[in-house]
This record gives C-alpha cells, sequence and structure tokens, in this order.
C-alpha cells in the first residue's frame, strides 16, 4: 500500500470538473484507492464520494493506493493535483 | 374558453393575484398545481428469489434515467447555453457512477432490501454530509444529488411523470426549471404561472421561446391555487384571477384581441428608427441576461443591448468564471450586436442574488452588493474587467458599474479600469483604449452626486428598480408596503429630471434600464424630461417605439412640465393616460 499526501491547489477546490478527472484516471487502474480528508475516507473511483469532500483551495487530503499497480495509479493521480487539474 | 367541463364558477368570488408578465397572451382553463413530485419510499424485505428481479429493476431504471438526463441535457444546452446545462451532466455523471451503483446492487443482496429503499439510504448519505458543509456550492450540488436520486426512485417505482396532467390546464408552480419545462411541452399546456421568477427567469424564457402565456413572481399562487380551479392567466398584466367571472373573461379576451392587433401593427416596426416626429433619435436598446437573449432583442428591432447582466454566468455557478469563459461570452455578445454597442454591468452580486461566497446579512438590500463586492475582491473584478475590455476590439462595449453611492467608488472602480489595461498591454492584448465607462445611477445618494459622477465617467444610467426602493423606503416584495412602491412617485420623477440635468450639463448622455423604461405609460414623460437612452425588456420594445414615433419632442417636453406640478402619484398616470391615449388611441395601456 503506498499513501501520498497532496494539497488542493486549484482555485475552485475539488468542484464537479476535477472529481471527474481524479475518478477518470483512477479508473484506468486495477488498485483500490481511496481519499481521506478530516478522518473521513471515501472511494476515489466515485464520483458521488469525490464530490462529498468539499474539499477547498488549500486543504489537505490523503490518498491511499493498493494493488498490484499502486506505484502508477499514485504518480498518475499525484500528477493530476500537482498540475492544479489544470484550471487556474 | 374551449374546455367543457370547467366553466367559471359564480359562487365563488373572484381573486386576483399580481405578478410579472413573462410571455404575452391570455389563457383561460382549469389549473394543474405542480409540487415537486417526491417519490414516497417504503421499505420492504425481498426474498432470495426476488433480488435478481430487483436489480434488474435497478439498473432498468438508471437506463431510463440516463436518457431522460441526456433528453434533458440537450434541450438545456440548446435553450440555455452550455454553462447553464452542465448541472445535468453531473446528475449523469452520479449516475454513472459505477462504485455507487455497484454498493447499492451489494446492499440490496446482502440486506434483501427492495431497491427503492437502499438507493434512498445510500444517496442520502452523501446528500447529508453535502449539507453538512458550509459552502454554498456544496448546498446545491446536494440538490443535485437528491434530483438523481428521486429520479432513480421515480424510474424504480414504475411511475409515469405527470401522467395526472391530462388535457389542457394551465401549470401553477413554485419555479419552472428547465427539466420541468421539457415534459410539460410535451402535453398541451395554454399558460404558465410561477410563484418565484423575474421576467429574465428561465421560465420566462422558455415561455416566450414556446409561445406559451405566462405570468412569473406571483408569489403565493402554489399555495392558493388548487388543481382543478378554473383561472384566467393574462400574460400581459402577469395576473391570474382565480374563479374568474364571466365579465372577466370576455374583458380579458377582449385585452387579447386588442393587443393581437396592436402586435400586428408593431409587426413592421422593427426595422424603424426610434424616432419622434420632429427627429430626435433616441437609443432604444434592450435589457439582456443570457447571450441567447441578444439575438431576440435584435430581432425585436433593439438599437443594441442597454443593460447586460454579467452576473448570470456567476449565479448558480458556485465560482466566478474564468477570464476566458467570460471572455468568450462577452465576445460572442459584442460580435452579434455589431455595428450596434453593448453596455455590460460588472457583476451585481449581493443583495437578493446570491454570490458563490455566502455571506449571511441581515439586511442585503443595504449590504454587501455591487460594486461594494467588486471592489472588495480585487482579482475577480481584475478578471472581469480584462475580459471586458478584450470583448471590445470592435469598439462597440461600454462598461457600467451598480449600486455606487459614492464618488471615491468611481474613481476606485476607474483605477481598476486602468489596472486592467496596464495588464493587458504587458501582455499584448488588445482592447479599446477609449472604452467608455458608465454608473448605474440607482442609490438616492448617487442621485444627489449625479453632476459630480457624471464628470468622472461617459455616461449615466438610471436604475429604477433599486432606486424607488431605496427613495421611497419600500421593499416591493413586502405586501404589507408594496401599494407604497410608487414608479411615477413626484418624488421619484423630480429625482430622475434631477440627475438628467446633471448629466446633460455635464455632457454626459443619460439613459435608464430599470422596469420603467419599459412602462409605455413612462415613454412620453420620460422623453419630455429628455432621457437620451432607453434599455427595456426585449418583449415591450416595439410598443415602446411605436410611442416614440408618434410623439414629438416639443409635445413630451409640455408634457413632462405639466407632470412635475402634480404631487401624487394618482393624478399623474391619470394625466398620462390620457395624454398617451390621445397620442396613440389603439395603444392598449394598463394602469
Amino acid at each position: 500500500m503506498i499513501e501520498r499526501e497532496v494539497r488542493i491547489r486549484n482555485k475552485a477546490g475539488l468542484h464537479t470538473r476535477p472529481a471527474a478527472s481524479i475518478v477518470k484516471t483512477a479508473a484506468r487502474f486495477e488498485s483500490e484507492f481511496t481519499i481521506s480528508k478530516d478522518g473521513f475516507e471515501i472511494n476515489g473511483k466515485s464520483i458521488i464520494g469525490v464530490m462529498t469532500l468539499a474539499a477547498e483551495q488549500g486543504s489537505t487530503l490523503l490518498l491511499r493506493f493498493d494493488g498490484p499497480d499502486e506505484e502508477a495509479a499514485a504518480t498518475a493521480v499525484v500528477d493530476l493535483f500537482d498540475r492544479g487539474f489544470d484550471e487556474e | 374558453m374551449r374546455n367543457k367541463v370547467h366553466t367559471p364558477d359564480n359562487t365563488k368570488d373572484e381573486i386576483t393575484i399580481k405578478g410579472i408578465g413573462a410571455a404575452p397572451g391570455i389563457a383561460v382553463g382549469p389549473a394543474y398545481v405542480y409540487s415537486k413530485q417526491i417519490p414516497t419510499v417504503e421499505e420492504k424485505s425481498i426474498s432470495q428469489e426476488e433480488i435478481e428481479g430487483e436489480i434488474e429493476r435497478l439498473r432498468a431504471a438508471n437506463v431510463r434515467s440516463e436518457k431522460e438526463l441526456q433528453k434533458i441535457h440537450s434541450f438545456a444546452e440548446q435553450k440555455l447555453g452550455t454553462q447553464n446545462a452542465k448541472i445535468f451532466e453531473a446528475q449523469i455523471m452520479i449516475l454513472n457512477d459505477s462504485i455507487l451503483m455497484s454498493t447499492i446492487e451489494k446492499r440490496i443482496k446482502a440486506e434483501r432490501k427492495n431497491a427503492e429503499s437502499v438507493v434512498f439510504d445510500e444517496i442520502s448519505k452523501y446528500k447529508r454530509l453535502m449539507l453538512a458543509a458550509r459552502d454554498e456550492y456544496m448546498h446545491e450540488r446536494a440538490h443535485d444529488v437528491e434530483d438523481v436520486m428521486n429520479r432513480i426512485i421515480r424510474n424504480i417505482q414504475d411511475q409515469r411523470l405527470f401522467s395526472r396532467l391530462e388535457g389542457e390546464a394551465i401549470v401553477i408552480t413554485e419555479t419552472l426549471a428547465p427539466a420541468d419545462a421539457v415534459i410539460f411541452s410535451r402535453n398541451k399546456i395554454l399558460g404558465y404561472a410561477t410563484d418565484l421568477g423575474g421576467i429574465t427567469s428561465h421560465a420566462a424564457l422558455l415561455s416566450r421561446s414556446l409561445k406559451i402565456p405566462a405570468a412569473v413572481g406571483l408569489r403565493k399562487a402554489t399555495a392558493i391555487i388548487q388543481s382543478g380551479d378554473f383561472v384566467a392567466l393574462d400574460g400581459y398584466a402577469g395576473t391570474i384571477t382565480i374563479h374568474p367571472s364571466e365579465e372577466t373573461i370576455t374583458s380579458l379576451q377582449s385585452k387579447a384581441k386588442r393587443f393581437t392587433e396592436f402586435e400586428e401593427q408593431l409587426a413592421t416596426i422593427a426595422k424603424l428608427p426610434a424616432v419622434t416626429k420632429d427627429n430626435r433619435t433616441v437609443e432604444l436598446s434592450s435589457n439582456v441576461e443570457f447571450l441567447e437573449g441578444v439575438e431576440f432583442s435584435l430581432l425585436q428591432g433593439s438599437a443594441g443591448v442597454g443593460l447586460y447582466r454579467t452576473e448570470s454566468q456567476v449565479l448558480g455557478q458556485g465560482q466566478y468564471p474564468s477570464e476566458e469563459e467570460q471572455f468568450k461570452e462577452y465576445e460572442q455578445a459584442a460580435e452579434k450586436v455589431f455595428p450596434h454597442s453593448v453596455i455590460f454591468r460588472t457583476f451585481d452580486i449581493g443583495g437578493d442574488k446570491l454570490a458563490p461566497e455566502f455571506y449571511h446579512e441581515e439586511n442585503p438590500f443595504l449590504g454587501w452588493r455591487g460594486i461594494r463586492v467588486c471592489l472588495d475582491r480585487p482579482e475577480m473584478f481584475l478578471t472581469q474587467l480584462r475580459a471586458l475590455l478584450r470583448a471590445s476590439t470592435r469598439k462597440n462595449v461600454r462598461i457600467m458599474f451598480p449600486m455606487v453611492s459614492t464618488v471615491q467608488e468611481v474613481r476606485l472602480a476607474k483605477d481598476f479600469v486602468h489596472r486592467a489595461k496596464e495588464e493587458l498591454r504587458s501582455r499584448h492584448c488588445a482592447f479599446d483604449a477609449n472604452l467608455k465607462i458608465g454608473v448605474m445611477i440607482e442609490v438616492p445618494s448617487a442621485a444627489m452626486l449625479a453632476a459630480d459622477i457624471a464628470h468622472e465617467v461617459d455616461f449615466l444610467s438610471i436604475g429604477t428598480n433599486d432606486l424607488i426602493q431605496y427613495l421611497l423606503a419600500v421593499d416591493r416584495d413586502n405586501s404589507a408596503v408594496a401599494p407604497l412602491y410608487q414608479q411615477f412617485h413626484p418624488a421619484v420623477l423630480r429625482t430622475i429630471k434631477m440627475v438628467i440635468d446633471a448629466g446633460h450639463s455635464n455632457d454626459t448622455w443619460v439613459g435608464m434600464c430599470g422596469e420603467m423604461a419599459g412602462d409605455p405609460l413612462a415613454t412620453i414623460l420620460l422623453l419630455g424630461l429628455g432621457i437620451d437612452e432607453l434599455s427595456v425588456v426585449p418583449t415591450v420594445l416595439p410598443e415602446i417605439k411605436k410611442i416614440i414615433r408618434s410623439v414629438s419632442h416639443k409635445q413630451a417636453r409640455e408634457i413632462a412640465e405639466s407632470v412635475l406640478t402634480l404631487s401624487t402619484e394618482q393624478e399623474i398616470k391619470d394625466y398620462l393616460y390620457t395624454t398617451t391615449a390621445k397620442i396613440l388611441p389603439e395603444i392598449p395601456l394598463e394602469v
């Protein structure tokens, strides 16, 4: 299992569009993927779950990847956060 | 009228509710009161054998829900624009959430419960979490989640939506969402009446495009009217009458006839200029809320857009749009309007219009709204100004600031425009260096300071709705004092005169973009007071143009002078009614 901490960089936070990008990216991998915020954990492959996080700019999330391709999954998802979902 | 079952009931008194006319026409018939149908969910235990069938039902319901949403999405995109259609996209994504759906299926199997109760339980969890967030944006997402949930449950229960709505009816609803209108349009609808919404609400836009009479903003219509009540809807005056008498119906029908005849006369006027008999030209433009409204206004014969409400982009989006998103919209509007001009009002959020950042105020109308928000949010303001400036390369874009109450605010706002220009220069972006800037006069202090403000800017535009409310200390949404909201109050008219004179003595043109600008009873008076521009709701534009073309400026000045000597609203309205009817006998006036 791999854990990664990420910060929300884009201004608007985790609204619908970024949530969809996360889910789409995670779906490419076999590994299980969860996101925790303030002790609350959701399945990172579920759009409704990611939307529920209500993560605004500056908040920190803990990502967990578990499975055969966890390394590649972690790299792809963390990269998405680092790029601020290609938004302003 | 044609309905055989429902006829006027003379045993009951007629009650008339007044709102806003949103789409012209008269409709008489039975009411159908539509309240958001929330399916009731009962939890039932199922046997091992029933599990498979239950999961089949769930899957079929999802397929059907997605079909419905795709249809609604494409309709909304076409009628309301991509931005407004996005909520349905989010709903479709939730429907396609395979984790969510497999969780629901697993629970049906493990807990042996009926599909709808598991859907309800599982999705409600997320809804509660969203509602618990502090963010207003999340609260709206919670409604999306709830909509999807109800849709799935409804489809599971195999209910046919609105099956109770049969035959012809006047639909009475709290508010009309784009999704509702799509389904309604399949049935025979005589008219729409809604509790909420203004002339530019989705309900109004849709009714006009479907050519169905509509009244909006009726506030308590759904509370008073019951399904099956015989009602008469007046889309011109924006009223609905419950249990109308024979006389009321006859008079409404003759009114419809008069309006139709007058409208036929107006059909030829679109291409003619708004010029008085003695050759004084008035800029007759229109108020627009969405890009889609621009084309309609031009078809109506509008000489440009006198008020483009940019905040429609923000409301309900939960965030301020990016510079690119804004630029695209402004650029398209400017292109469509060319060679005429478009006046963009910078975001007027606050008051009754929710900002993305929810901020609770005891008295929002005296609070953080309009230019006050813009000046406190430099990044948001500069982003909008850059987008507007970039759209100005045809030199037909003007910018106007709302809710100004001090000269200092005007200077600060101008500094921001200057900064936005500098930023664009350093990015080598083109813009109109001489772009004209104006201020909305809608606060009494700004009216008092009109000369000082005129000195700072290129134009003034009187916003009558707020000006009247602030000047007369009347909240027109408060039914206890609503009759005191008097558009023709002598103090209002004298203030308007003061602003126009102050503008003119500083070589600044003065326009008007409030509701009064589109009131046919006010047209001659405003002409006489020297107004340079009237920006009106596109639906009334041909009528206002007809009035302008029927009178001389000299005549109008004399009428205005007489009006200014009168000291009650009733006297003023009576006088204007008589004089307007004399000049243009065929005009159907509302008093």
